[in-house]
């Protein structure tokens, strides 16, 4: 049973999706999620434990070996961003029950559940699988669950933005496409650790290098790196709250994954790297997308909206510990992976406690919410200081190592744009805070979010303070997937 | 007891008095005994601890306790000095008086939400345990914040807009100063040094020169925003618009000391005298001290309301700390560090005399003072001896304190320290002296609506304590100096 995890993994989310639908009444499919959700996240605590003692597990589907078979491969990287994608999946499974009443027609709520599913699978899927076209399928299966997610929000313009995003993502998914077919046609192989040993032979082919240029390209559409980033605040700010919550805290970090898979496992750090300043580009990108996203951030009326600029602004973050180059830059970016999962979780399950009350997220309804939902508040308010970077926060940590890595290149230029870019961030938690605490309220009657909904956005908040001060696990993961990554460690 | 164990217990005890504070709330008079005793055994505790560090040798050594590790290298942990204890002596010793002082202002005033005003009590002054317990900086910045979060709803205690707006000056500058300056000034000392510890001597010797090092003490000194020099300083007269308690031990007391404390353990245990000296253009930092003073000392003899004038006051006594110590002579340290203790006791009396006769009399405004000497005469004798401290007149603690910044000033010869603080006195006797005078030497112009006494028994008992201290730095001074002594690394 044990040495089935890989696939069960998946297949556990992916079967749940048709069960639901099945169901066909939304409280009975809700609890069929959530159950098959919760025993998603025992499955990626338990490949944790497994990968740490034995390391990397290899599971051959149907047992067709590799490389005529899909091989499933769980290293530490995947096992560390399996547990924040079914963890957070779970957290936000378990309020979705009371969020989307507010806002998916009662008809439509089976139907959302079976799409969360599918969508929680292919996630997971891209993560656990070391076959190259099974990332592309996964990829395929979770954007057009999200596309669909997306067009549920019940403003009309989120058809709109979910046809922008089909769109980008379509195109994204077609450059992934086109990057796997080239390689194929070079290599003969579509496993992830055949192509680690046959590409660097290759380094000088035109053929690998447009495979390479394909495939980040198309990545970084995924992630939103800035500037192709325009599809995300329309996509974040038009869903319904919950899929809001649960995309900023999984889709993004899972693309990230896929790009430091791809540049780090499959090519390999130096691929390229005399033609193309691969890493230049990241931390210029990453750097403008800081500052942009967070200028217009301050601007954002609506709240949703403002956090989505954030993301995006995050997301550069992210970027710009890759593309210092290092370990410890590395290691930065996937414990901001974790870490950004956890605030932007807390913050937008907070927002759909707000949407749940009030219909929307515009910021005229955040005046005065200091007194009349005082919980949600003061989680938006953990969460904001974490996006900030203070130290007790799971922010702190990862500004810290972004710091250390920066401050080891002897880069100060880089030092001081971080700090300078969270006093960004200080500036549109601060308007947030202000509207909420000093601004009187209209004289709308309106109570704190229900339990359902208010427990786990508490869970995430708390987790956000916990894993500031108990930093054990988030750092080891992420020293040893860095070590692995670069070649030095386990 | 261990005072190793005392020492941690001065963390958990105010904690779980603000627990018990809570859950006291419906019972009154239980909830004020939890309160007193928990100021009781605080400053039993912190007396213990006290104990050990004078005793000296092994058992002051073995005062450290490392109680978590964040990442490696990061500790949260605590340490005791004499610098430190002396911090909170005052700050645990003066929550006794305030506690007794309060209660009669809370019920004489029958304000609303009391059980939440001493639960915000009770956590402002852990965060001050912490930050003077604090064996590294990033200890010390965590209660820092503590601190400022703690007593946000203190000051926006009375709920109306004024006292909002006030609130949001406080937080905004204490926040945006810390997160701004404070904060990457601390990640900058541990990416030089490599560590975060106060260690006798400073850690960032040979490991940062030339201008760097200058730009490092700036944010400092203005990322502690709690120092409140210009032109950080507006939280403070923002903050006057909390209950006259808060203002007494947090804002003179509690708060403003943990400022002008955290600059003090940055120059002597990060910087350390010997490499400050040779920072270049370090002098910067004094002129800023000097400017505050002066300027400080000019703005509150604008001020017409009482407490304003006396923040502006505090605004100005705090640079003084801050000047003394950045003038970086023995004496003129130990100038600043008696000033902790004199300035402490003497501006709460102040602040409990502008409170008393609110309570008593209803009046907030200087112009309305006159002849309330004679109403209320043991108020305002209090008030008397310390308005002299502030101004530095003998036998008050005042005058000790002065002495050494001027005797540190003569020893490098700083004409400009030396003028600074003649002029400051003076402006202080002008903006302390009307006051008594018009107390003591003018009749009442109009008749008071209701005819009053003193304040409540609690307050006027409070504020006779707390004047008897001011007389007693002076005469007390002897021991206090050579105790301190040590910060210096000069042994007993």
């Amino acid at each position: 049973m044990l040495s089935h995890l890989p696939i069960l993994q998946v297949i556990v989310p992916l079967l749940a999706a048709p069960a639901c639908l099945l169901l066909d009444r939304a409280r009975a499919a809700w609890l069929f999620a959530c159950m098959a959700s919760l025993v998603s996240v025992a499955i990626s605590g338990l490949l944790v434990f497994q990968v740490h003692q034995f390391g990397a597990l290899s599971y051959s589907l149907g047992g067709w070996d590799a490389p005529w078979g899909i091989e499933y491969r769980i290293d530490l990287l995947s096992a560390y961003v399996l547990l924040i994608v079914s963890g957070i999946g779970a957290l936000m499974m378990l309020a979705a029950n009371t969020a989307i009443r507010t806002e998916v027609p009662s008809e439509r709520q089976p139907l959302f559940y079976v799409l969360y599913m599918l969508c929680l699978a292919g996630l997971l899927g891209i993560v656990a699988t070391g076959d190259i076209f099974n990332v592309f399928v996964f990829l395929e299966i979770s954007s057009l669950a999200t596309y669909a997610l997306i067009a549920q929000g019940r403003d009309r313009r989120a058809l709109w933005a979910a046809y922008q995003y089909l769109i980008v993502g379509t195109i994204g998914a077609t450059f992934i496409l086109i990057g796997i077919g080239f390689l194929y046609s070079l290599t003969g192989t579509l496993n992830m650790q055949d192509l680690a040993n046959r590409l660097p032979a290759l380094e000088n082919s035109a053929t690998a290098f447009t495979a390479f240029a394909f495939l980040m390209v198309g990545v970084c559409l995924k992630l939103a790196l800035f500037p192709l980033h325009l599809w995300l605040p329309n996509a974040y700010a038009y869903a319904p709250s919950i899929v809001t919550a649960f995309l900023a805290a999984t889709a993004t970090k899972v693309a990230v994954y896929l790009l430091i898979r791809f540049h780090f496992s499959v090519f390999g750090v130096g691929f390229a790297a005399s033609v193309l300043p691969l890493h230049s580009i990241f931390l210029v990108l990453g750097l403008v997308g800081v500052f942009v996203a967070s200028l217009v951030a301050i601007q954002q009326p609506n709240v949703k909206r403002l956090f989505a600029y954030s993301s995006v602004a995050q997301i550069g973050y992210m970027i710009i510990g890759i593309g210092i180059g290092s370990a410890t830059g590395l290691q930065a970016t996937l414990l901001h992976l974790f870490n950004h999962a956890l605030m932007k979780g807390a913050l937008f399950l907070a927002l759909a406690a707000v949407v749940f009350r009030f219909g929307s997220a515009d910021i005229r309804h955040f005046a005065g919410l200091g007194q009349r939902m005082p919980w949600t508040m003061a989680i938006i308010v953990i969460g904001g200081l974490s996006l900030i970077g203070v130290p007790g926060t799971v922010g702190f940590i990862s500004k810290w190592y972004l710091v250390l890595a920066a401050l080891e290149r002897d880069w100060w230029p880089l030092v001081i744009a971080v700090l300078l870019g969270s006093l960004l961030a200080v500036i549109y938690i601060w308007r947030l805070v202000e509207v909420a605490y000093f601004r009187k309220g209209e004289d709308e009657v309106c109570r704190e979010a229900p339990l359902s909904l208010l427990i786990p956005t508490a869970i995430l908040a708390l987790a956000n303070i916990y894993f500031g001060i108990d930093t054990r696990l988030p750092v080891y993961l992420s020293d040893s997937a860095a070590q692995m990554l670069f070649g030095g460690g386990p | 007891m261990t005072a190793l164990l005392a020492l941690q217990l001065t963390l958990v005890v105010p904690l779980c008095g603000a627990l018990l504070i809570a859950l006291c709330g419906r019972w009154p008079n239980l909830r004020e005994a939890v309160t007193l005793s928990t100021a009781g055994l605080l400053f039993y505790l912190v007396i213990q601890v006290f104990g050990a560090v004078e005793r000296g040798g092994d058992e002051a050594a073995a005062l450290y306790v490392e109680l978590w590790q964040i990442l490696p290298g990061l500790h949260i942990a605590l340490h005791s000095e004499p610098l430190s204890i002396l911090f909170a002596l005052v700050a645990s010793g003066l929550w006794i008086v305030t506690s007794v002082y309060s209660i009669g202002y809370m019920r004489a005033n029958q304000e609303k939400r009391q059980t939440q005003f001493y639960v915000c009590f009770a956590v402002a002054i852990f965060g001050a345990m912490g930050v003077a317990f604090a064996a590294n900086l990033l200890t010390l910045f965590l209660f820092y914040e503590v601190l400022t979060l703690s007593t946000y709803p203190l000051v926006a205690h009375k709920g109306d807009d004024k006292a909002r707006a006030g609130a949001r000056t406080y937080l905004g500058i204490l926040l945006a100063t810390s997160i701004g300056l404070f904060l990457p000034a601390m990640m900058w000392t541990y990416f030089v040094a490599g560590t975060l510890d106060f260690r006798p001597g400073g850690i960032l010797e040979g490991n940062i020169g030339g201008i760097g090092a200058t730009i490092l003490l700036l944010m400092f000194m203005f990322g502690i925003g709690k120092a409140a020099l210009i032109p950080v300083h507006r939280w403070l007269p923002a903050a006057m618009v909390a209950p006259t308690p808060v203002s007494a031990l947090l804002h003179a007391v509690a708060v403003v000391k943990a400022g002008v404390f955290t600059i003090a353990k940055v120059v002597i245990y990060i910087f350390g005298l010997d490499f400050l000296v040779d920072v270049p253009h370090e002098v910067i930092a004094v002129y800023i001290a000097g400017f505050t003073i002066v300027v400080a000392s000019i703005l509150a003899l604008r001020q017409t309301n009482i407490k304003r004038m006396l923040a502006y006051s505090t605004v100005s006594q705090l640079s003084y700390i801050v000047l003394a110590v950045l003038v970086l002579t023995p004496l003129s340290e130990i100038g600043a560090i008696v000033h902790i203790v004199a300035h402490a006791v003497a501006k709460i009396t102040l602040f409990f005399a502008a409170g008393a006769i609110y309570i008593a009399s209803k009046k907030t405004e200087i112009n309305q003072l006159d002849g309330i000497g004679f109403r209320m005469p043991i108020t305002m004798g209090a008030f008397a001896i310390a308005a002299l401290s502030m101004i530095g007149v003998p036998p008050t603690g005042g005058f000790v304190s002065k002495w050494y910044m001027i005797a540190g000033a003569f020893q490098i010869d700083s004409y400009f320290v030396l003028i600074v603080l003649t002029l400051s006195t003076g402006l202080n006797a002008a903006y302390f002296l009307p006051i008594i005078f018009r107390a003591y030497f003018r009749k009442e112009s109009v008749a008071p609506p209701k005819s009053h006494g003193e304040a409540p028994l609690p307050m006027v008992g409070a504020i006779c304590v707390t004047a008897l201290l001011t007389l007693l730095v002076f005469f007390l001074n002897g021991p206090l100096v050579a105790f301190e002594m040590a910060v210096l690394g000069v042994p007993r």
